[in-house]
């Protein structure tokens, strides 16, 4: 089909309305969803960018202050478009609940008064994640106009971007709904949970995978993939962070890798251009070329192991400078560019 | 002048009972803390690693295809100097039955288990984990103890849960014990026992408006779930109490020490002194920084500006020998020159950003001692590689 000039662009997830970002500890999967709601955010468009463990990432991303209770603008995108930002917080979340759909009064205030509300958010099991992923599903439920009802109604946000929990805990995060219900026989908790995990395993939901080419992160990668799988939930892309640029040909690497390379001309031509050639300077260029040699051939390894997957891959290269507000608008244009929003 | 970690003298300190490696998720810490296991070990310490990464990359390093809440032996660890390795990794759901079975009777015992509360808070919800680690580390130093003259372990390695944050782990004992203490555990408890309520009445009038709210919310047949629940594990809750209470007392122990992991990174770095800073505050016996992946070139004194210009000289030079026009390619040998010139400069890019960023650490936090240890090229699969790991923790 020919693209119809004037409409928005063809993206790999035209339709969604919830991405959940996860990632191993350490991959970026922080800057990678700041990105990521940037570039949604093209077009003019409305977007949430929610981080649910409190760690304040999204203000240290954008540079801007930390974030309180309340949905704040953090950035602007192109055409108009706007990024807010919200670290959502249990407490928080259970007293709008409770007022919401109960419109508690001084009862509220007794349940507190009783530590039935640190109960629920700080130290009973499982509770905190209820609310967390309620508070995201109440975010992409609700209207622009509150009074606004069915399906035409304008959404608050056109698109909500969680900052999830890392591989090891993000699929008890997601699921535990799921569980509530089970517990919940019948009563508002378990239509409740019942709607929120619709939603997150409904085609409006998809889960990004952030890694880097190392082992770990990719094997955690690809295990996590099969345990949202079998708990039903959406996957989306798979997200390659700080990819190396290439600066060894194929031919150099290989001849590093086998130790084949003249030390004599490397010496000479360091010489040429004044460079006093050491033996410890050639020797230590060769190791270096040598141990990237290696590297890369991991590297590639794991590319294959990402492919194997089959599924939408993106790949954001090494920022030397580190990631900061200009570096994010920079995986946001990278991301574009390869279709992911 | 900062000070250094001394990592044998920590593990070579028979005072050293606990070690405990915490930090941000993926920065290294299981490896970290089995490499350390293994290091002590191998000096003749009687070492157990307590993992409770879901992840089974401990088991991955250490060779070990299942570990199952019960010490394993690590084998082909070398043992002349009469040292031991058992590796473990936390089965939070048979902790916790454990200390079902062991502190109520069998048929009360059984009514729990099968309760679908406990099975939900047992296995799938998290905020358990925290809990169970504790738990955990409690038996573990009691079966330490169990034989003073020939203990089974003299030092134990605990790997902290990738929990929100690392302190979670500090601070679950606590917020057990105020809930404890609490009124909210006595209103759910209640109806289990023989005139609790009228007993509550007396305490405090709200308690009727919080039923009644908490039936509006819940629904009345969860709430009965949830006080069935809470009633059946009440005459465990004491227990549980006094076990908190007494690992985080052994935490704050002498022959406890606490070892912040981080990377090279601004967020790992930020979570380490977060750490840092709440240990002190807490009393809690600080050994040090270890700061994983340090990136370091093998080709010292050649500065990455000074090598990007050498590169650009060698062509330069060689267009302005060649005579023809348009020939703007160098030649071959020429080009890998220019690589290796090229790459290195990346790498003292690197290099140069992660010794600023842990320069900054020592300046926030003068006086605490830091071990570096070089990024691999690969990953750890088995204990050569964590030996390596070891020895650069020793700053070997």
């Amino acid at each position: 089909m020919a693209p119809d000039a004037g409409s928005a662009r063809d993206t790999d997830w035209d339709g969604v309305r919830l991405h959940i970002v996860t990632g191993k500890g350490g991959t970026g999967k922080t800057t990678v969803a700041a990105a990521l709601a940037l570039a949604l955010a093209g077009e003019g468009r409305r977007v949430l960018l929610a981080e649910v463990e409190g760690r304040q990432g999204i203000s240290q991303s954008f540079d801007v202050p930390p974030l309180a209770l309340t949905e704040v603008r953090i950035a602007h995108a192109a055409h108009g478009g706007e990024v807010f930002g919200l670290s959502v917080d249990a407490k928080a979340a259970l007293l709008e609940y409770l007022q919401m759909y109960y419109k508690l009064g001084r009862a509220g205030g007794m349940l507190e008064k009783f530590g039935a509300i640190d109960f629920a958010t700080t130290i009973a099991p499982g509770v905190r994640d209820v609310l967390l992923t309620g508070k995201v599903y109440e975010a992409v439920r609700r209207r622009r106009d509150h009074r606004a009802r069915g399906p035409g109604a304008a959404p608050a946000y056109d698109a909500v971007v969680v900052d999830a929990p890392p591989t090891g805990r993000v699929v008890r995060f997601l699921n535990v709904n799921h569980e509530v219900a089970d517990l919940a026989r019948v009563g508002p908790i378990r239509s409740q949970a019942n709607s929120i995990t619709a939603m997150l395993r409904s085609p409006q939901t998809v889960v990004h995978l952030v890694t880097l080419l190392e082992e770990m992160p990719v094997q955690e990668t690809v295990d996590t993939i099969a345990e949202l799988r079998a708990v039903g939930m959406p996957i989306g892309g798979v997200v390659v962070n700080q990819v190396r640029e290439e600066i060894l040909t194929l031919d150099v690497l290989e001849a590093a890798a086998r130790n084949a390379i003249s030390r004599e001309d490397i010496a000479a031509d360091l010489t040429r251009v004044h460079v006093r050639a050491t033996e410890a300077l050639v020797d230590g260029l060769l190791t270096e070329a040598r141990d990237h040699a290696e590297r890369v051939t991991l590297e590639r390894d794991e590319a294959e192991v990402i492919a194997d997957l089959g599924r939408p891959t993106y790949r954001l290269p090494s920022l030397s400078e580190g990631v900061d507000a200009n570096g994010i608008r920079e995986m946001a244009e990278t991301l574009m560019a390869q279709g992911m929003a | 002048m900062v000070p250094v970690l001394d990592i044998d003298a920590l593990i070579g300190n028979p005072q050293t009972c606990i070690i405990v490696c915490c930090g941000a998720g993926g920065v290294g810490k299981t490896t970290t803390a089995a490499a350390l296991g293994l290091r002590a070990a191998e000096s003749g310490r009687r070492v157990v690693v307590l993992t409770i990464d879901p992840a089974r990359r401990l088991a991955q390093s250490l060779g070990l295809t299942t570990l199952d809440n019960t010490p394993r032996p690590v084998k082909d660890i070398d043992d002349t100097r009469g040292g031991s390795l058992d590796a473990m990794m936390l089965d939070m759901k048979r902790t916790f039955d454990e200390v079902v079975e062991a502190h109520a009777t069998a048929d009360k015992a059984e009514q729990i288990l099968a309760n679908p509360f406990y099975q939900a808070v047992s296995s799938s919800f998290a905020g358990t984990q925290e809990y169970m680690a504790m738990e955990k580390l409690g038996q573990l130093r009691l079966e330490a103890d169990r034989d003073p003259d020939n203990p089974r372990w003299d030092l134990i390695v605990v790997d902290t849960p990738p929990s929100r944050s690392a302190l979670d782990f500090l601070d679950a004992p606590k917020r057990l014990g105020s809930f404890l203490d609490g009124r909210f555990i006595r209103l759910l408890a209640a109806p289990a026992k023989a005139g609790g309520r009228a007993y509550l009445k007396v305490f405090s009038a709200g308690v009727n408006i919080v039923t009644k709210t908490l039936t509006k919310v819940l629904g009345g047949q969860m709430l009965s779930d949830v006080q069935t629940f809470v009633a059946a594990l009440d005459t465990m809750f004491g227990g549980f109490r006094k076990r908190a209470d007494h690992t985080y007392a052994l935490l704050s122990d002498r022959m406890t020490t606490f070892i912040v992991v981080a990377a090279p990174e601004r967020d790992a770095l930020r979570e380490a002194s977060y750490f840092v800073d709440r240990l002190d505050e807490e009393g809690m016996p600080l050994a040090g920084l270890v700061v994983n992946r340090m990136y370091r070139v093998s080709a010292p004194g050649l500065s990455a500006a000074r090598a990007l210009g050498a590169a650009e000289e060698l062509g330069d030079q060689e267009r302005d020998s060649s005579s023809g026009v348009g020939t703007s390619d160098v030649s071959e040998r020429t080009a890998i020159t220019q690589g290796l010139l090229r790459m290195h400069a990346v790498q003292a890019e690197i290099a140069d950003r992660h010794e600023s960023l842990a320069k900054r650490f020592i300046a926030g936090h003068p006086g605490i001692p830091i071990v570096e240890v070089p990024a691999a090229s690969g990953d750890i699969h088995d204990l050569v590689g964590l030996r390596t790991v070891g020895d650069a923790l020793a700053g070997q």
